[in-house]
């Protein structure tokens, strides 16, 4: 195999955001807003990464967090006019921390297999709270008739209703969200996160208080979760129960495995995928969910650290490997 | 609420109780034994019931429907173990939450194509159709008793192959401790098999039992996997005495709750699981330290 010239580290990352800028400027409106879409559910996986795969934490209710952001600017938008994005927003993150905050207390006394399950239930029970009682329509959802604006004295600044604004708009808040992942993964936090993923009681006699750090970010988690939901309910005008089902955070999950549980960056490319894949299966298949699922299994048994394991075939290996000394997170424990 | 309406709940909530017992035992003998997590288990619910009313319409016989659509799902349970399930084993909880997720994908996919997603029902066998009447106006379905019977006389025999027999040994020692099992020599490859496949035919006759008193619905085995979970998480992984426990808690709660606080009773089980799991986060029955 060929060796590949190591490039500066700063490279890549710059060459993306670079045609993430130019992106709306070149393509149809349509794949603007499939790239926000991409975006949106980028950001919940990397969000959801933060526990799987640097805290070892497999959760299956984080649609739950990504959906009760979105009712929550559902039940605040105004009828007849937008909502205000500078208040909706922080109490949508707001609502999804707390519910990740509590759910978290209960799941996290669990491990492993256990905390699974029990994530599943009570993202099940916020399902069927939105589903059953009358709040936010019931199983019929309910409709945000304008997207939010930020106005300063009556005179709106930004519109969120062009899509190429809510692009960029959320194109900032990905970034933002990568920034600030990646200084959680690499302050002391961060580590003692892993640490406690890779070997939770060597962690504990060291004196980790490991279900606080554990709470910590599952609640962090939680709320940037949040953050995509209410993005992804402003893009769509619309939020409905299935917002919060199980299915959609079993498909984040894959999202995680496809991009790579190791880098905070690396779900962000699996929405990408599995959004693309998708879209062409969608247009193409009738039984395009046969095909997703069988997909789906064959990345898992053949993929098991996500299609980055493609690249050394497809571009030779890099001279030197990464030394991240990371590794994947052991949650054998049953 | 009188006696004999109390009497009615209470039978209703065992019934309930019995035949989620049936679907969570399979759950937490799967994992168990084999130590994989399936989020296919209620998608194999849903199929047994769509098998019991795809049988039963093509043959009339509900009977042979309950003995056809079991011998079917064991040999899926085989066939799917030698595929996929057993490149599992060994393999983090993410890769085995995701492959059986892709599983439902592909089962929701193919039941479309078998049989379609309409909404179905399913007539018991003639001589279970009756009611027995209690007061002029209050009746019980010969049908729900015979489930209890039926449910009872299978959790009779899991208990007795668990307990009394060979294979039931080898399991117990399998869920107590896998590595010195296979280290002792007993061939954990044909254990792992039959015991997911029995597991497999658990969900599915739960399906095909509640398939006459339920409408038979794509749905239906979504809502049965999250309960056998809350019922396993309840019980204690592994335990199949702990699933008889919690799908019975289970099954009063709901039954009950519905009656006292019909709007609040779909979160009941929930803060029910809450409860325990701050009793008792193994489960009640679950071992203390993990």
């Amino acid at each position: 195999m060929r060796a590949r010239p190591r490039l500066p580290s700063w490279l890549v990352p710059f060459l993306c955001l670079m045609a993430a800028v130019a992106l709306p400027f070149w393509v149809p409106t349509y794949y603007t807003q499939f790239a926000s879409k991409a975006l949106i559910m980028g950001m919940l996986a990397m969000a959801l990464n933060l526990a799987v795969g640097q805290g070892g934490l497999v959760s299956l209710c984080h649609a739950a967090f990504f959906g009760v952001a979105g009712y929550v600017l559902a039940l605040t938008s105004p009828k007849y006019d937008a909502a205000s994005l500078l208040l909706t927003l922080p109490l949508a993150v707001l609502a999804s921390g707390l519910a990740a905050l509590a759910i978290g207390a209960l799941a996290l006394r669990t491990r492993g297999v256990y905390f699974i399950m029990v994530t599943l239930a009570f993202g099940e029970m916020l399902y069927f709270f939105f589903h059953d009682t009358g709040i936010g329509g019931g199983s019929d959802g309910a409709f945000i008739n304008l997207k939010p604006e930020i106005a300063i004295a009556g005179r709106q600044l930004l519109d969120l209703d062009k899509p190429m604004a809510f692009y960029f708009v959320v194109l900032a808040f990905t970034v933002g969200v990568i920034a600030l992942l990646l200084m959680l993964v690499r302050s002391p936090f961060g580590h003692a996160l892993a640490a406690a993923r890779d070997n939770e009681r060597r962690a504990r006699s060291l004196g980790f208080p490991i279900f606080r750090i554990r709470l910590i970010a599952f609640t962090i988690s939680g709320a940037l979760a949040g953050l995509a939901g209410y993005f992804a309910a402003a893009q769509f005008g619309f939020v409905a129960p299935e917002m919060l089902g199980w299915h959609q955070s079993a498909t984040v999950l894959a999202m995680v495995l496809i991009g790579g549980l190791q880098s905070v960056t690396g779900p962000l490319l699996g929405a990408l995928v599995l959004l693309g894949l998708e879209e062409v299966l969608k247009a193409n298949l009738a039984q395009w969910k046969l095909a997703e699922g069988l997909i789906v299994i064959a990345i898992v048994l053949a993929l098991p650290n996500g299609v980055r394991q493609l690249w050394p075939l497809l571009f030779g290996q890099p001279r030197q490997k990464p030394s991240s000394g990371k590794v994947a997170p052991e949650t054998g424990r049953g | 609420m009188d006696l004999i309406t109390f009497g009615v709940q209470l039978l209703n909530a065992i019934q309930y109780g019995m035949v989620l017992f049936l679907v969570a035992s399979g759950l937490t003998l799967v994992f168990g034994i084999l130590g994989v997590i399936n989020l296919a288990h209620g998608a194999f619910y849903m199929l047994g019931a769509y098998l019991a009313y795809w049988i039963a319409a093509a043959t009339g016989n509900f009977l042979i429907a309950v003995v056809a659509g079991v011998a079917i799902a064991f040999v899926v349970g085989l066939l799917l173990e030698n595929v996929f399930i057993r490149r599992l084993y060994g393999r983090d909880h993410l890769a085995q939450v995701l492959l059986s997720f892709g599983l439902i994908l592909v089962i929701d996919e193919v039941r479309e194509m078998l049989f379609g997603k309409d909404v179905h029902a399913v007539t018991p066998p003639a001589w279970l159709s009756g009611s027995i009447q209690l007061t002029t106006n209050l009746s019980y379905p010969v049908y729900r008793l015979a489930i209890c019977v039926f449910c009872l006389a299978v959790a009779g025999l899991i208990f007795l192959v668990i307990t009394r027999t060979k294979i039931g040994m080898i399991v117990r020692a399998g869920a107590e401790n896998r590595e010195m099992t296979r280290v002792l020599g007993i061939n954990y490859d044909s254990v792992n098999r039959y015991v997911f496949a029995t597991g497999i035919a658990l969900a599915a006759l739960g399906g095909i039992v509640i398939a006459p008193i339920s409408t038979v619905f794509p749905g239906m085995g979504d809502s049965m996997l999250i309960l056998s979970f809350v019922v396993v998480v309840l019980g204690g992984i592994g335990s199949v005495a702990g699933a008889a426990i919690g799908a019975l808690l289970i099954g009063l709660t709901d039954t009950f709750g519905k009656v006292f606080f019909p709007s609040v009773s779909g979160i009941l089980i929930y803060l029910l699981m809450a409860l325990v799991l701050l009793w008792r986060p193994n489960g009640i029955l679950g071992r203390r330290e993990i």
